[in-house]
């Protein structure tokens, strides 16, 4: 479970960045009125707001913000939608407009190319790096052209220099890669950015890192973490179950020991009562028995842990071929220390609960009752 | 001389719907290096009277002086200290732990007791085992001994801390004419020879025959006019 999970993590950050800036405002900005009283019932009717080209205001300072904080990369891009065109056939896709030598940076982009290189796409302002869905949607290959129009009415002729393949099929059939200059122009947004997309060394430090940059930048910081929070959520009930299923299972391993620890001192409980009569005290017979329970627990600690390795082990054995996958993957498993440390730690516990009924049991036994009961 | 152990008016009541009297309004002196036999019907309450000698039942009335001290309001820790320094115990069925050889039977509460270090009290048990001629059988199991040699070594165990009395529930209940005669004479040797005070239940004539001292109990109390 540990390992799929980090597994299912490791995916999600990989294949997405882990803070997108995009030209969004988390808030609704306030009417100047509201601001100036805002104790006031204030109510500015029919607004409409003032039309504008789309975009992150001043994206080169904020860039400039961003690249200083210490620990990531960051890249600018345009996203917007064209309409590609080849042989007769439309296709609406999404445009990334980007600079290579920063994307590289940020993205896993570059080794998902299947042909071609980004290389090739810096070197050719009419350059396209395309899905391998979308190319053979369209029948295209390295060195196909294809026109791409824009809502603005714009036309371009582009030239595919890369193919793609991620494995997700939406992502394969609906992304474009061309260079930044040529998606403004394209889309008719001169000199203007709409994302932000940042790469972290800390993945996990996403959040607060996109907490400091939205209250820098103003505009809405995204990280990985708060736009897949459904995921983490669906992990959490799941390694919620995990561990009760776990509890459950110690549980009834408690009963076991307690079990064989009840049935020990019903065995043993003549040698007890004889134990008592020379003068051992209550403590010393509970101490035997909560001993007993400790070795047993560290046995089977052991013995567990070496039978979990190993079982382990054959688990990753495992080649699964997933549907649609062209290779083979193993089981994703986790070999952390931690998670045998919190076995034996609560294995050892249940035991040493487990043992101390009977052992107090035994420590209260009267040496008369037994005697007279044999006399 | 004061007596080593001492029962005024010692009385034992079994609290229930129906209270039961096991023992009642026992006078009763023990000296030093006495072979006291304790004899009686089946059910007399020869046994509970025993085992409150032995600190191994509280009285629920009368007191009970011990080597000159009343240990009447004594704890369960307290009388379980006081039976492993002073009082050493050989029932009818020998009780030795099963998983340990006859040495560490009788090291246990030695080591219990912590008075000598492990070399001592090895070269301790070791004598002892020796003067009842259980040498050879120190490094055995008790499943491996003959129910006179359990019995000795029980006996040995008992000796083990030095203890001021031995008390017997029917020493030689379960041996033969044989293994109680030993048994019965080591328990006299015992008393004459080490000045330990012994004192035993007994059913068995012969027995009680070598004793210093005979009592019966009838009903819970002594009766002076019990004969054999």
């Amino acid at each position: 479970m540990r390992g799929s999970e980090r597994d299912f993590i490791k995916r999600l950050i990989d294949n997405s960045p882990h803070i997108t800036v995009s030209d969004e405002y988390r808030k609704a900005q306030k009417q100047p009125a509201a601001e100036r009283w805002p104790d006031g019932a204030v109510e500015v009717r029919r607004v409409k707001p003032l039309t504008e080209v789309r975009g992150i205001r001043g994206h080169a300072q904020k860039l400039v913000f961003v690249e200083s904080l210490p620990g990531l990369r960051a890249a600018p891009v345009l996203m917007g939608s064209v309409v590609l065109t080849f042989a007769g056939r439309n296709e609406g896709v999404t445009l990334n407009g980007i600079i290579p030598a920063k994307m590289k940076g940020v993205s896993t982009i570059e080794e998902k190319l299947t042909q071609g290189s980004l290389e090739a796409l810096a070197a050719n302002p009419n350059g396209i790096v395309i899905g391998e869905g979308l190319a053979k949607k369209f029948g295209l290959s390295m060195g196909s052209v294809v026109n791409a129009a824009s809502p603005g009415g714009e036309v371009r002729t582009l030239k595919v220099v890369g193919i793609f393949r991620t494995g997700n099929a939406s992502y394969d059939e609906n992304q474009t890669f061309v260079l930044l200059k040529r998606a403004q122009g394209l889309l008719d947004r001169a000199n203007r950015v709409n994302r932000f997309i940042i790469q972290l060394d800390d993945p996990y430090a996403a959040r607060e890192v996109a907490a400091v940059i939205e209250r820098q930048v103003g505009y809405k910081a995204v990280s990985w973490q708060e736009s897949t929070e459904d995921l983490m959520s669906v992990l959490l009930v799941r390694n919620l179950i995990m561990y009760s299923v776990v509890s459950a299972i110690l549980v009834v391993a408690s009963f076991g020991i307690y079990n064989t620890i009840s049935t020990i001192v019903m065995e043993k409980i003549h040698d007890i009562a004889i134990l008592k009569s020379m003068g051992f005290h209550a403590r010393d017979i509970r101490r035997i028995f909560l001993a007993e329970g400790v070795i047993l627990g560290v046995l089977g600690s052991l013995f567990g842990v070496t039978l979990g390795m190993g079982l382990m082990w054959l688990l990753a054995q495992v080649e699964i071929k997933p549907p649609g996958a062209s290779d083979l993957v193993h089981l994703p498993i986790y070999w952390g220390w931690e998670q045998y440390l919190l076995a034996v730690g609560f294995a050892l516990a249940s035991a040493v609960g487990a043992a101390y009924l009977p052992a107090r049991k035994a420590g209260r036994v009267q040496p008369v009752a037994i005697l007279r009961g044999l006399a | 001389m004061t007596p080593i152990l001492a029962a005024e008016r010692l009385g034992r009541v079994l609290a229930g719907e129906v209270p039961v009297t096991l023992v009642r309004d026992i006078d009763l002196e023990v000296s030093r290096g006495e072979f006291l036999a304790i004899m009686g019907p089946s059910g007399s309450g020869k046994s509970s009277l025993l085992y409150l000698l032995g600190l191994l039942d509280t009285p629920t009335s009368g007191r009970l002086l011990l080597d000159g001290q009343d240990i009447s309001g004594y704890g369960e820790d307290q009388l379980a200290a006081t039976r492993l320094r002073k009082l050493g115990f050989v029932f009818q069925f020998h009780f030795l732990l099963a998983e340990f050889t006859v040495l560490d039977n009788v090291l246990l509460p030695m080591r219990r007791l912590g008075a000598l270090d492990e070399n001592a009290a090895r070269r301790r048990a070791e004598d002892l085992l020796e003067q009842l001629g259980l040498r050879e059988h120190a490094r055995k199991h008790p499943h491996q001994l003959s129910g006179g040699q359990r019995q000795r070594v029980a006996i040995v165990r008992a000796l083990a801390n030095d203890p001021l009395i031995i008390l017997a529930d029917e020493p030689t209940g379960n041996l033969d004419t044989h293994a109680s005669a030993n048994v019965q004479q080591i328990l006299h040797d015992l008393t004459h020879q080490l000045g330990t005070t012994v004192i035993a239940v007994t059913h068995d004539v012969t027995f009680a025959n070598a004793a210093d001292r005979r009592i019966g109990i009838v009903d819970g109390q002594i009766d002076p006019e019990w004969r054999m």
